[in-house]
């Protein structure tokens, strides 16, 4: 007779891809496709639309990592938007340096820049470091003003012979038959698709890492993840500087399609943080997939509604507050809650599976 | 040498301005831990109450603030009873926003209501009055009964904070929610009184920013920024603390307005950094906290 | 009717249960204990009845009345006041200001004044103005007390005021127990301190893990059965 010991064993597994989440990764590789290709049959304003909503994503997916899993709410961001901007117009007009290099360099000066100014500003804490992000933001601006080369108080522009500069003009004119302007715009969306892919990937595979399980603990209970030995310091230090380098990058970029720059626009507060902040809270704060949604959403309303100017910024702040008094995980929240979605898989599930194993005697 | 020693008393008496815009701020602070990113826009929109009060009827400003306070009290007690009670909790995000989305309604509500103006509050001949200290030192009117009322308020607010019952349930409440509340004390009403008094405030310091110089609806953020510099320069926890943040801060700017005019915010900028830099506690932190 | 009854009383911290259905009587001018190991449920019990805690309205009655979902600031209107774990005074407030805010809420007449508990712990107004972190821990527990006596409370809920402090002084808290009883106040203990806790009490109640594992009057409890009871078997 068979002594046949079934005991079943387990199996455990960390997954952190769904099957929507697999899903979602296939529509959007196909999705990536069509924008890279998107020049070729779109006009120019959708191209210029989209540059907008590029560049606010990936200002949203960043201030989202600062805010929303660093724990580092910061209303001073326009400090590298402006740094990165006013670096592409210096490197170029003043350096001669070629425009599209001109931006990974104003990331990395950004970094340099951002890292004395988190020495400073992490000595405050919550409210206060919010408030104190947005004095930086200030001295950066007014220090800007005082430099004449760049046009001190009220600016400058790019010349001709630097906004000619781009390369691939040439190419995209003679492939899809479009003139000089046209055919910056269409170098600038690709950078611009480029800048937001890669904000994107790279938030994920941040949060996807080791550092990014310890920032999920650190969004989720700070107190509880600094008992376990997470270094707060240092994750936050390094978040700080890494969404610096990103958003002064995203800055040059801006700035190198608009062509055109000064202290209060670059610096602003209100297209910069009050904006970018209304496009995280709007999506779902602390999510990858909320940012989307609310990049979405501003763009619409911004088409539709920017024209009834302050009526408009009052409705945006009415909203702005409703949503975080009432559905304070936003519209990815209420969505991702009742159908238990996730598209960008950063959670780690533990998956358990039975096997039986028979043994004879 | 006269023009710095003009250029040091205009300083304290600036300070004077400052400590106003922090004492609303350090009083939010200190019993509800909420700092109000709309603070500065509230200055601004009590100005421009003063002025629809001191122009309807044909007041002076200085009896209209008089009509504007109790006002002002209503709706700051409203505000937070109706509001910003609902945002305050454990954590941190939701105060923050809230305010903030207050702040850019309240300055394009102004906006819509009394364009983008400059403006100013008149009270005649005593606007350009100044009492000579002689050798050709002036000091201007305005300006000191500016600093005596930031003292007022200060002495005021200490009084009701440190001699009277609801100070105590202040000064409980900002320790020890929890224990406040098995004290009998009302938070959500302890709170709305609190924010009514720090609007008693703001409309004073309206006052007197709209009597100094002219004012429009987006200048709302530049006062919320000197009145947090003045709050941490000073220290957190003390109201004394906050006139001295404001006094420095206003010497900071005067005397690097007198190196060169522009550097004027920025130099109040820079010496606010200085501060957080080598005390970050501030200049006069109180013993606990 | 008893002065103060739980009925079911259940309460959550979250989504874990730390009360199951607790049912206590307590009679006017009974003095009960509530004793249990740590975890037991202890401190959520007095946090339930204070207000601190909500559950249902009729799990916990005053004079029959349903109170249960009331808030904190109501409970202590209603003359139950609770001398919190760990003492928690006010460190912004000295001594007095610290006992004068106890009667912030309720403005009933009583025998408790300022004078009055200065009687009863008089090292209390030599400090009468220092701050209250400088105090020894047998100084700020009398404080903790005499703060919730200045509401004149019907009920007074005390947790763990033994905790911490040495025997010396212990004893001395204690010592003014049967004056706080000589004034008709009804008394709920929470103390680890088992032996304290009988000699005090006219009745017992033992916590074990969120439910009630034994209850009666101290002479009639063996030790035997408390034990069990405590640690359970």
């Amino acid at each position: 007779m068979d002594e046949a010991s079934a005991k079943p064993t387990r199996t455990f597994r960390i997954e952190a891809a769904g099957r929507a989440s697999r899903a979602a990764a296939f529509a959007a590789g196909v999705m990536l496709l069509i924008l890279v290709l998107l020049p070729v049959f779109a006009g120019r304003t959708l191209i210029q639309d989209l540059i907008f909503l590029f560049y606010m994503l990936a200002l949203a997916q960043c201030w989202n990592l600062l805010a929303g899993y660093a724990g580092l709410i910061s209303v001073g961001q326009q400090a590298f938007v402006g740094l990165g901007g006013y670096l592409l117009f210096a490197l170029t007009l003043l350096g001669g340096i070629d425009p599209l290099l001109a931006i990974p360099i104003a990331g990395v000066v950004s970094a340099l820049f951002a890292l004395p100014t988190a020495l400073i500003v992490f000595r405050l804490h919550g409210a206060y470091f919010a408030i104190g992000t947005w004095v930086v933001a200030e001295v950066y601006r007014l220090v800007f003003a005082q430099v004449k080369p760049l046009g001190g108080g009220t600016g400058t522009s790019l010349t001709p012979s630097v906004t000619s500069s781009v390369p691939g003009i040439e190419w995209v004119k003679s492939l899809l038959d479009v003139r000089t302007p046209a055919a910056r715009d269409i170098i600038s969306y690709w950078v611009a698709l480029a800048l937001a892919a890669g904000t994107l990937a790279l938030v994920y595979l941040i949060l996807r890492s080791r550092r990014g399980l310890a920032l999920g603990a650190i969004r989720d209970h700070e107190a509880a993840a600094a008992g376990l030995g997470v270094d707060i310091y240092r994750i936050k230090l390094a978040v700080y500087v890494a969404t610096a380098a990103m958003t002064g990058m995203i800055g040059a970029l801006i700035y190198l399609q608009k062509a055109r720059i000064s202290p209060d626009a670059a610096f602003s507060v209100l297209d910069w943080t009050a904006y970018v902040i209304f496009v995280v809270v709007i999506g779902g704060i602390g999510t990858m997939e909320g940012p989307v949604i609310g990049a979405i959403v501003f763009y619409l309303m911004q088409r539709y509604l920017a024209d009834f100017g302050a009526s408009y910024l009052i409705l945006l702040g009415a909203l702005g507050i409703l949503v975080m008094l009432f559905a304070p995980k936003g519209l990815w929240g209420l969505v991702s809650e009742r159908y238990d979605l996730t598209l960008f898989p950063t959670r780690r599930r533990l998956v358990v599976s039975a096997r039986d194993d028979k043994r004879k005697a | 040498m006269t023009g710095w020693l003009d250029a040091l008393i205009q300083g304290v008496l600036l300070g004077g301005l400052y400590a106003l815009f922090a004492a609303g701020l350090s009083l939010m602070f200190g019993v509800m831990r909420l700092v109000n990113l709309a603070h500065g826009d509230l200055i601004v929109l009590a100005a421009f109450a003063i002025l629809f009060i001191a122009s309807k009827l044909g007041l002076d400003p200085f009896v209209a603030v008089l009509v504007a306070i109790p006002i002002l009290f209503v709706i700051g007690f409203a505000l937070q009873h109706v509001l910003l009670n609902r945002a305050l909790g454990r954590d941190l995000l939701p105060p923050l926003l809230v305010t903030f989305g207050l702040s850019i309604i309240i300055q394009n509500g102004l906006l819509q209501v009394f364009s983008a103006d400059s403006q100013r509050l008149r009270s005649g001949a005593i606007e350009t009055s100044s009492i000579q200290l002689g050798g050709g030192i002036a000091v201007g009117v305005v300006p000191l009964l500016t600093l005596l009322s930031a003292i007022a308020v200060i002495v005021l607010l200490n009084l009701i904070f440190y001699r009277t019952p609801i100070g105590r349930a202040f000064r409980a409440t900002s320790d020890d929610l929890e224990v406040a509340q098995l004290m009998g004390v009302d938070i959500r009403r302890i709170f709305a009184v609190a924010m009514g008094l720090a609007f008693v405030v703001i409309t004073i310091a309206a006052l007197y920013l709209g009597l100094r110089a002219n004012f429009d609806p987006t200048i709302g953020p530049a006062r919320l920024l000197y009145a947090f510099e003045a709050v941490i320069i000073g220290g957190l926890g003390s109201f004394w603390g906050t006139l001295a943040g404001g006094i420095v801060l206003g010497l900071a700017q005067t005397i690097g307005a007198r190196i060169d005019p522009e550097w004027q915010i920025l130099a109040g900028h820079l010496a606010f950094l200085v501060v957080l830099v080598l005390r970050p506690r501030g200049l006069f932190p109180r013993a606990q906290d | 009717m008893p002065l103060l009854q739980t009925r079911g009383l259940t309460a959550f911290y979250g989504d874990f249960k730390a009360l199951y259905g607790i049912d206590t009587t307590l009679e006017k001018g009974e003095t009960i204990a509530i004793i249990g190991a740590n975890g037991a449920g202890k401190s959520t019990f007095l946090k339930a009845i204070a207000g601190l805690i909500h559950g249902a309205a009729d799990s916990v009655l005053l004079d029959g009345s349903p109170i249960g979902a009331r808030p904190a600031a109501d409970i202590v209107k209603l003359g139950i006041a609770l001398v919190p774990e760990g003492r928690r005074l006010f460190p912004s407030l000295n001594v007095e200001e610290n006992l004068l805010i106890g009667g912030y809420g309720r403005k009933a007449p009583g025998p408790w004044t300022l004078d009055r508990v200065y009687a009863m712990f008089p090292i209390l107004k030599e400090r009468r103005v220092s701050a209250t972190p400088t105090l020894s821990g047998g100084q700020q527990q009398m404080a903790a007390i005499g703060r919730a006596l200045m509401s004149n409370p019907r009920i007074l809920l005390c947790d763990e005021i033994s905790l911490g402090l040495a025997p010396i002084i212990i004893a001395d808290i204690y010592a003014a127990l049967p004056q706080i009883k000589a004034e008709g106040t009804s008394v709920v203990l929470v103390e680890q301190d088992i032996v304290q806790a009988m000699k005090v009490a006219d009745r017992v109640y033992c916590f074990q893990e969120g439910r009630l594992s034994l209850t009666g009057r101290p002479r009639d409890l063996t030790r035997d059965q408390i034990h069990r009871a405590y640690f359970g078997s």
